[in-house]
């Protein structure tokens, strides 16, 4: 039972919320207007925060990988964590709605994964991420690594308590994704346009994609890659890098 | 559809509220859904029946509230309409629109009995 969120076997629930308690309590009977103006994701961003706040603590640097199915997020992991086995710590969570495939092509790299299985869910949210670092020892770690259910719409709604979002596009799909789906590319500090091997062979137009990104998210991060013949691989660990000695100082 | 779990946590905010308050039953609700807040009207319209059954909520009206987007201008300060993610700014061009509406996802009231 995790005293944060009240859930468990007893579903003991807890009454944490953050509006005033000026309201009348004498239980008068009869119709009336109740204004409460909550927030709807108020109980996901009170568990986000405090995920935010362990990790802080811990000084982990923590990213939530967004995309589309088969954009190669996976792919992408699995040779970040071969590259830089010995350099960095990582742990990762995988999120997908059914099979631990993910979490067994991440396990083989040696790097320690925990898989969150949602069923019909179309993403992580803060709560399932809670409970799954407790899988982890966060104090052996610089990096963990938050696999979201490939979806590019529901995740861009759901703060999990990450430092960034990570956005991976890749150049199958169409330069045209970002405003598409805005929301998710709006969320994202970063986007990975992967696959960057296949441009001979495509008609996909990488300037239009990253000015399509920039006006959705005019400051955001664009590294090109191809987690398959390596090119670009570079910048990505540089950025790496730079937000593990970040949270480490 | 992430909109499943919006609407459960609306039924869930809003019958707790009205159990504080010693209601028996909650006649309408006012949701506030904001053009960039990513959530669809309509669907949580749709789910809401279901959510809400076996909960103080049976049988309530769900009222929506839509609040259309709006941005600022942090180049030249005009506002606009802005009812997707764009930052382009209408007036001036510049990517430098701020949002400063149109990203609620908030419960305003309940009328309960």
């Amino acid at each position: 039972m995790c005293i944060d969120c009240g859930c468990g076997p007893t579903d003991h629930h807890h009454h944490h919320h953050d509006h005033s308690h000026d309201h009348d309590h004498s239980h008068a009977q009869g119709k009336r207007t109740l204004r409460i103006e909550e927030d709807i994701l108020a109980k996901n961003n009170r568990l986000a925060g405090n995920n935010r706040a362990l990790f802080g603590a811990k000084g982990l640097f923590v990213l939530n990988l967004v995309s589309s199915p088969g954009s190669g997020k996976t792919s992408i992991l699995e040779r970040t964590l071969r590259d830089l086995a010995g350099n960095i710590a990582f742990a990762v969570l995988e999120g997908d709605q059914q099979t631990d495939q993910d979490a067994a092509r991440i396990a083989a790299t040696g790097v320690p994964v925990h898989q969150i299985n949602t069923g019909a869910g179309c993403h992580l949210d803060a709560h399932m991420v809670g409970h799954g670092i407790e899988h982890f020892d966060l104090d052996a770690l610089d990096i963990l690594m938050i696999e979201n259910v490939g979806n590019l719409v529901c995740p861009a709604a759901f703060d999990l308590g990450e430092d960034h979002k990570v956005a991976v596009l890749s150049v199958t799909e169409g330069e045209d994704k970002p405003i598409k789906y805005p929301n998710m590319f709006h969320a994202a500090d970063l986007l990975l346009i992967n696959k960057i091997d296949l441009l001979p062979y495509l008609d996909f137009d990488l300037d239009k994609c990253k000015a399509f990104a920039r006006q959705v998210k005019p400051d955001i991060e664009i590294l090109e890659v191809s987690c398959k013949s390596g090119a670009g691989m570079e910048g990505w660990y540089a950025w790496l890098a730079q937000g593990v000695s970040r949270k480490k100082t | 559809m992430h909109e499943l779990g919006i609407t459960r946590s609306i039924v869930e905010i809003a019958e707790r509220h009205a159990r504080e308050q010693g209601a028996v039953r909650v006649i309408s609700l006012t949701v506030q859904i904001g053009a960039l807040s990513g959530v669809i009207a309509e669907a949580v319209e749709f789910a809401f029946e279901v959510c809400a059954q076996d909960s103080l909520l049976e049988g309530a009206r769900l009222i929506i509230d839509a609040v259309p987007g709006r941005g600022r201008c942090r180049a030249c300060g005009a506002e606009s309409a802005m009812d997707r993610f764009t930052y382009a700014c209408p007036h001036c061009d510049a990517l430098a629109l701020d949002c400063i509406q149109g990203e609620e996802l908030r419960i305003l009231e309940l009328e309960v009995d």
